[in-house]
C-alpha cells in the first residue's frame, strides 16, 4: 500500500468544467423551447445560427492559437444560446452571427480562452451589435403570431450586410392586435404605461427571444441552485438589491418611477441574474464578495434603467459587475482562520 | 561599387519603415490621429500623406542642421522645425481641401506632437546626413500611411458601405455604427495588430511545425550555458 501525499483539497466532486457547461444548457432547454413556441421559425433559425457561428469562430481561435480543440468544454455552446436568447426574435440572421464571431473573439479568445476572460463573452457580442447595431436591436417583433411556425419573420432572412427587411406589412397581415412593438420598460419610459403582470409571466409582452417569461427563467434557474451549479447568492443579490431599490424610489415618488414588479419581471432582469451575473469565470469568489457583486449589478441596473438614456441596464451593469469583480475579491478576502493581525 | 552598396542601404532604409518597422503595425506610435482620424479611407489617406510631408521635410533640415544645432536645446529646436512644416501643411490642406480640412480638424495641428517624427528626427536625422534621413523618413511617413489606409478603409466599407467614397455594397446596406465611433478605431487597430502578430509567428515558426517543439530550443539555450560553467571548471582547475 502507498500512501499518496498531496496538498489540499482532498475530496473532490467529480465535477468539470464540461459537466456543468452542460446542465446549463440543460437548463436553458425549457427557455429555448419556450421562446420557439412564442416566435416560431425565426426564434429557432436565430438560436441555431447564433450558437454555430459562435462554435465556428471557437473553432476557428483554436486553430489559430493552435491550442487543443476546446468545442466539447460546451462554454461555447452555453455563450451561444445566452446570446441568442438575449437577442430581439426578429433580428436579422446575419447580424446574429456577427454577434456571435465578436462574443468568442473579442469576449473570449483574445483573452486567452474559457476562464481568463474578464467579461461575460455573451453580453460581450451583444454590447458590439448593440452599438454597430442600434436599430435593429431595439425592432421588436409580436409573440404568438398565426403564421409562425410556416413562415419567418421577414428581417430575420435579410441578406447579409444589408438592411433589415421592414416588418409593418407583415405585422399587419398577421393581424396581431394592439401591437405596439416597444417592451414593457420603454413603454413605462416613454409613456407610462404599466404592463399587466401577467403579460410579462406569459410571454406576451414583447421582449428579446429569451426573456419574455420570468417565471420560467425562475424554475429553469431555481434548478441549477438545487443541483449546485450555481451560486445561489449572486441571484439573489442582484434580484434582491433591484427589488429595495426599486421598492425605495416607488414609495418616495410612484408618480415618476414604475411599480417594482415592472422592474424585476421585464426586461433581461431574470436572464442576467441567474445565467449571466453566475458565469464562474467572471464573477468574484469571496464569500462577502458575491453579495457586494450582486449588489452593485442590481443597483446599477435599476439607476441605468431610470435614469440612463437607454431603457434596458442589465447588459452594461452586468460589464461593469464583471469589470469590478477582481477589485471586489481582492478587498474582501476572508480571515484566514488563526490568522493575526500584523 | 560602393555606388551600388549605397544604393541598396538607401532602399533598405525606405523599406524599414514600410516594413520591418512599420510605425502603426511594429512600434505602434502616433495612435492618436491613427484611431481618431481613420473613419474613412480618404481622411487616412489625407492624414497619411500631410504627416510624411511634414516626416520627410523635417527629418532632412534637421539633418542638414544636426552639426549646427546644441545639444541641450535639440528638442524644442526639432520642434520649431516640425512647427513649420505643420504650419505649411496646415495651409496647403486648407487651400487644396476645404472639406478634408474640416474633417481632420485639429489633428493637423497635433502632427508637431507626433512621436513618430521627433522620434525619427532624435533616432536617425541627428545622426546621419540629409539624404538617407529623407529617405528614412519617406519609408515611414509610407508605412505610416498604409497603417492609416488599412484602418480608414475597414473602417469606411464595414462602417458607411464605401471606399473613397465610392457605394460598395449598393444603398440597402447596413452600416455598422460602431466602426465609426471610437470603439470601431480599437477593435480594428486591434484585429490588424493581431492579425500582423499571428502572421509574424507563423512566418517565424516555419511553414512545416503547426505545433511548435520547445524541447531543441530549450536544449539550444541551455547550451552557452553550459560552455560557460564548463570554462569556469577548467578556470578553476
Amino acid at each position: 500500500m502507498s500512501i499518496e501525499l498531496r496538498p489540499s483539497p482532498h475530496l473532490h466532486s467529480g465535477r468539470d468544467v464540461p459537466t456543468i457547461m452542460r446542465h446549463v444548457v440543460y437548463a436553458l432547454f425549457p427557455v429555448c423551447a419556450f421562446s420557439i413556441w412564442q416566435y416560431g421559425l425565426s426564434a429557432l433559425a436565430l438560436i441555431v445560427t447564433v450558437t454555430l457561428s459562435c462554435l465556428a469562430a471557437e473553432r476557428i481561435a483554436n486553430r489559430m492559437s493552435g491550442t487543443v480543440n476546446t468545442l466539447s468544454d460546451w462554454s461555447a455552446t452555453i455563450t451561444g444560446v445566452l446570446l441568442a436568447l438575449t437577442l430581439p426574435p426578429a433580428f436579422p440572421l446575419w447580424m446574429g452571427a456577427v454577434a456571435g464571431f465578436a462574443a468568442i473573439w473579442l469576449g473570449k479568445s483574445l483573452f486567452g480562452g474559457l476562464g481568463h476572460n474578464p467579461f461575460n463573452p455573451a453580453l460581450v457580442g451583444r454590447a458590439f451589435v448593440q452599438a454597430a447595431f442600434p436599430t435593429a436591436i431595439t425592432t421588436w417583433a409580436p409573440a404568438f403570431a398565426p403564421q409562425r411556425f410556416s413562415e419567418f419573420i421577414p428581417s430575420s432572412l435579410t441578406l447579409p450586410f444589408m438592411v433589415p427587411n421592414d416588418i409593418s406589412a407583415w405585422v399587419a397581415a398577421n393581424m396581431v392586435d394592439g401591437f405596439t412593438g416597444a417592451t414593457p420598460l420603454a413603454r413605462w419610459k416613454f409613456e407610462h404605461f404599466v404592463y399587466p403582470v401577467e403579460d410579462m409571466i406569459t410571454g406576451a409582452a414583447s421582449a428579446s427571444s429569451g426573456e419574455t417569461s420570468a417565471l420560467l427563467l425562475l424554475v429553469c434557474g431555481l434548478y441549477l441552485i438545487a443541483r449546485k451549479f450555481m451560486d445561489w447568492r449572486i441571484p439573489v443579490a442582484v434580484v434582491g438589491s433591484a427589488m429595495i431599490m426599486a421598492w425605495g424610489f416607488q414609495l418616495y415618488d410612484a408618480e415618476t418611477y414604475p411599480p417594482m414588479h415592472l422592474a424585476l419581471l421585464s426586461g433581461g432582469l431574470m436572464l442576467g441574474a441567474l445565467f449571466m451575473a453566475t458565469d464562474m469565470a467572471t464573477s468574484p469568489v469571496t464569500p462577502m464578495g458575491v453579495w457586494v457583486y450582486g449588489a452593485l449589478i442590481g443597483v446599477l441596473t435599476i439607476l441605468i434603467r431610470y435614469f440612463g438614456g437607454l431603457t434596458e441596464g442589465v447588459m452594461y451593469a452586468i460589464l461593469v459587475g464583471n469589470a469590478a469583480a477582481p477589485l471586489i475579491d481582492k478587498y474582501l478576502q476572508p480571515k484566514v482562520f488563526g490568522a493575526r493581525k500584523k | 561599387m560602393t555606388m551600388s552598396t549605397k544604393q541598396v542601404t538607401n532602399m533598405e532604409q525606405l523599406l524599414e519603415g514600410i516594413w520591418k518597422q512599420n510605425p502603426v503595425f511594429v512600434m505602434v506610435l502616433g495612435m492618436c490621429p491613427t484611431l481618431a482620424v481613420t473613419v474613412s479611407a480618404f481622411n487616412a489617406l489625407g492624414m497619411g500623406v500631410a504627416t510624411s510631408f511634414v516626416l520627410v521635410f523635417s527629418c532632412g533640415l534637421i539633418s542638414l542642421l544636426r552639426k549646427q544645432i546644441p545639444k541641450e536645446v535639440r528638442i524644442a529646436t526639432y520642434i520649431v522645425i516640425i512647427a513649420t512644416f505643420v504650419t505649411l501643411v496646415d495651409y496647403i490642406i486648407q487651400a487644396v481641401s476645404l472639406a478634408l480640412y474640416d474633417a481632420l480638424g485639429a489633428f493637423i495641428q497635433l502632427i508637431v506632437v507626433n512621436c513618430i517624427i521627433l522620434g525619427r528626427a532624435e533616432a536617425h536625422a541627428a545622426k546621419n546626413p540629409p539624404l538617407p534621413a529623407m529617405v528614412n523618413a519617406l519609408g515611414m511617413g509610407i508605412g505610416f500611411t498604409i497603417g492609416l489606409l488599412a484602418l480608414g478603409s475597414v473602417r469606411e466599407i464595414l462602417g458607411a458601405g464605401k471606399l473613397f467614397g465610392i457605394t460598395l455594397f449598393g444603398e440597402h446596406f447596413q452600416p455598422w455604427v460602431v466602426m465609426v465611433l471610437p470603439p470601431g478605431g480599437f477593435f480594428v487597430l486591434g484585429g490588424w495588430l493581431l492579425l500582423f502578430a499571428w502572421w509574424a509567428r507563423r512566418k517565424n515558426a516555419g511553414p512545416r511545425s503547426p505545433h511548435p517543439n520547445p524541447l531543441p530550443e530549450g536544449e539550444g539555450a541551455n547550451v552557452p550555458l553550459r560552455g560557460t560553467s564548463d570554462k569556469r571548471g577548467h578556470h578553476g582547475a
